[in-house]
């Protein structure tokens, strides 16, 4: 053997891990192991389980939060959040009814929700951006603002009777046992990914999240960036209160109370930093079936619902505080 | 991978400790409330444990949402309808939002019915309502006729003049006052359920009429507000306080003896024979169509109107003998 050889053989690495390694360690691969596990005990635990048509219904328990949690993802990566999103769905769906009552077909209902659910996104994102507000604080605000705009013109009434071709978004099937809403949750996780990670408005959300002062020294406009991203989740809104109401067939202005916080979760759960600056998208869609599987195998075992919060809390809780702790115990040694 | 493997046994260990051994032959009735932790329904499930015990072959699967959100409800009915109960027995959050779901339960073969808070027609078999207008409107004048044998004046404390509840049941009142001889009906007043406005017109009305004997309150703000009004202008045992209202809030009244006897639906009867109808429905001992009868029980029986639904039975009236048992119930 020879010097030269010996020299050949000696490489310096590109990466200190290779991509293969970097995905087993990940958030999501941790993430996707959980979802799999809950999946095979829920098939031991309920012989209902296993069902096409039972996992069809389940998937309702997360479609609708899912689609808000994409835009909701990119938000809190740019370091803003909007707490106002469950409001904004019962906004939307009160303004359908609104449209509804006054004699429109389907398409000029889902056209009025999408358009509301976005008007409120814009007006949270000004509020943001150019009066330099903390979001948390405008979005609370707004959280009242648009719940309360809806009480004003229902009361304790509802708005009833949407034509039945409408029923299509929230209650009907693609193919099979393929809910519609499961096809729209699809195609958004697939453009959220592609806008995320595959696109310079993509990188110019971390920018923001991670550092906006340097973001705007590079070039990046910042406050575009931010209401962009405000607007995304509040057309999300609209869009999940378009599905929301259609397959509850009626509005009332208590609908979707508490769903921000779940959408929250859903993010925060899916790996996304809520201080900003990191996240996936993929992860955000395993976090979705972890939360759906979870509630909707517990609920065959009929535990009651508050059992279930709890569940739910304890299973953020560990799976955001285990890996630092590890992570702490091994760097200590 | 030591973490994971903790991680999921520790998930694991959870998912297990709620499994729970169901037999397969009985009858499967849901009780779903509006949301779980409030005591009327805690005492309806208790009612439905009875009303499993005495026909043996039921399992009563008492759930609900943690909120009294529909959204809620329709994630739980989901769960039931995918482990295919045999009934379910529901006390809606929204009268509408529920239907689509609970046609699907339909679809699939399994009983639905409402009790308590009902839903829209087409989205369950037949409802059970608590009682009646006609039931109620005669309750509150027999209360307050039983405490006057030789008859007297009674004046009415409702809510708003346009609470459509107060509204017939005081008309109700009205039509069978001809059955109490003696009882005269000097006013009717409105606290507009706010507790200081009640209070006040009730100490307007035993100003006004000084020989008053009794007051009906048909609302739950009303005969608290009347029955403190009474009990400070030293009338105890002078004017009777009766109507509709709530153990919990009258076990004061009633110590105090500023009220007899007060009227409102028991949660225990109403989850026993909502679990009853439940089960002859589901078991095709019964079928609900209008002008049928489904036994309930101890409680009778359960006669459908033209639109599937029935009422249980006069209001269950609540007095010294009974207010200790239900005051922590509801």
């Amino acid at each position: 053997m020879t010097m030269v050889d010996h020299i050949k053989t000696r490489v310096i690495p590109d990466r200190l891990t290779t991509p293969a390694e970097r995905i087993l360690k990940s958030w999501e691969a941790l993430l996707l192991l959980v979802a799999i596990g809950i999946f095979i005990l829920n098939s031991f635990a309920s012989p209902y389980f296993l069902n096409a048509w039972n996992l069809s219904d389940a998937t309702f328990n997360f479609t609708e939060k899912a689609m808000i949690a994409f835009a909701m993802a990119l938000l809190i990566i740019a370091g803003e959040i909007d707490l106002s999103v469950a409001s904004i769905i019962a906004l939307a769906s009160t303004v359908m009814g609104l449209v509804m009552q006054a004699g429109f077909g389907t398409p000029v209902i889902v056209l009025a929700g999408l358009v509301t659910g976005l008007m409120c996104g814009v007006f949270n994102g000004v509020l943001v951006t150019r009066f330099n507000l903390p979001s948390i604080v405008v979005t609370i605000g707004t959280m009242s603002l648009f719940r309360g705009l809806s009480y004003i013109v229902l009361g304790d009434g509802a708005f009833r009777g949407y034509p039945s071709d409408f029923a299509w978004f929230g209650q009907g099937y693609a193919f099979w046992v393929i809910s519609v809403e499961m096809v729209i949750f699809a195609l958004l996780a697939v453009i959220y990914g592609v806008i995320l990670h595959k696109t310079n408005f993509g990188r110019a959300v971390y920018a923001v999240g991670n550092n906006a002062t340097a973001a705007m020294f590079s070039g990046i406009r910042v406050g575009r960036v931010k209401l962009t991203l405000f607007m995304l989740t509040g057309l999300m809104s609209g869009l999940a209160a378009v599905c929301l109401t259609s397959r509850l067939g009626s509005t009332r202005p208590s609908i979707a109370s508490g769903m921000e916080l779940e959408v929250v979760t859903m993010v925060v759960l899916g790996g996304v930093n809520i201080l900003g600056g990191s996240g996936t998208i993929p992860g955000v869609v395993i976090a979705a079936f972890v939360m759906g599987l979870v509630t909707f195998g517990l609920g065959l075992l009929n535990v009651p619902g508050i059992v279930m919060s709890i569940f739910i809390g304890a299973l953020l809780i560990g799976v955001i505080a285990l890996p630092r702790l590890f992570a702490k115990l091994k760097g200590g040694k | 991978m030591k973490k994971l493997t903790g991680l999921i046994t520790t998930v694991a260990m959870a998912t297990g400790l709620f499994a729970s051994a169901a037999a397969a032959e009985d009858v499967r009735i849901a009780l779903v409330v509006k949301a779980l932790g409030i005591g009327f329904f805690e005492a309806a499930a208790k009612g439905a444990e009875e009303a499993a015990s005495e026909l043996g072959d039921v399992e009563i699967i008492y759930t609900g949402p943690t909120d009294t959100t529909a959204e809620g409800q329709i994630e739980v009915i989901n769960s039931l309808i995918a482990q295919n109960v045999d009934a379910i027995a529901v006390s809606a959050n929204d009268t509408d939002a529920l239907v689509p779901t609970l046609k699907k339960a339909m679809q699939r073969g399994i009983t639905v019915i409402s009790w308590d808070s009902g839903v829209a027609e087409d989205g369950r078999q037949a409802h059970l309502n608590p009682s009646s207008n006609a039931l109620i409107g005669n309750m509150i004048v027999k209360l307050a006729a039983d405490h006057l044998p030789d008859g007297g004046d009674v004046a009415v404390l409702s809510a708003t003049t346009t609470s459509t509840n107060q509204n017939i049941w005081i008309e109700e009142m009205t039509k069978v006052l001809p059955n109490y001889p003696g009882i005269n009906v000097v006013g009717t007043v409105y606290g507009d359920d706010l507790a200081d406005k009640s209070y006040r017109e009730a100490q307007g009305l035993m100003q006004s009429y000084p020989d008053l004997d009794a007051i009906i309150a048909p609302t739950s703000v009303g005969i608290v507000a009347a029955a403190q009004a009474v009990a400070d202008a030293g009338k105890i045992g002078e004017v009777n306080v009766t109507g509709l209202g709530l153990p919990s809030e009258m076990a004061g009244a009633i110590e105090s003896g500023a009220s007899k006897s007060f009227a409102i639906w028991n949660p225990i009867d109403l989850g026993y024979s909502a679990t009853m109808i439940a089960y002859n429905l589901a078991t095709e001992k019964a079928t609900a169509e209008p002008g049928a009868s489904i036994p309930m029980g101890r409680m009778g029986e359960l006669t459908l109107d033209e639109t599937n639904s029935g009422a249980m039975a006069d209001p269950f009236v609540y007095d010294s003998s009974n207010i200790e048992d239900f005051k922590s119930i509801f």
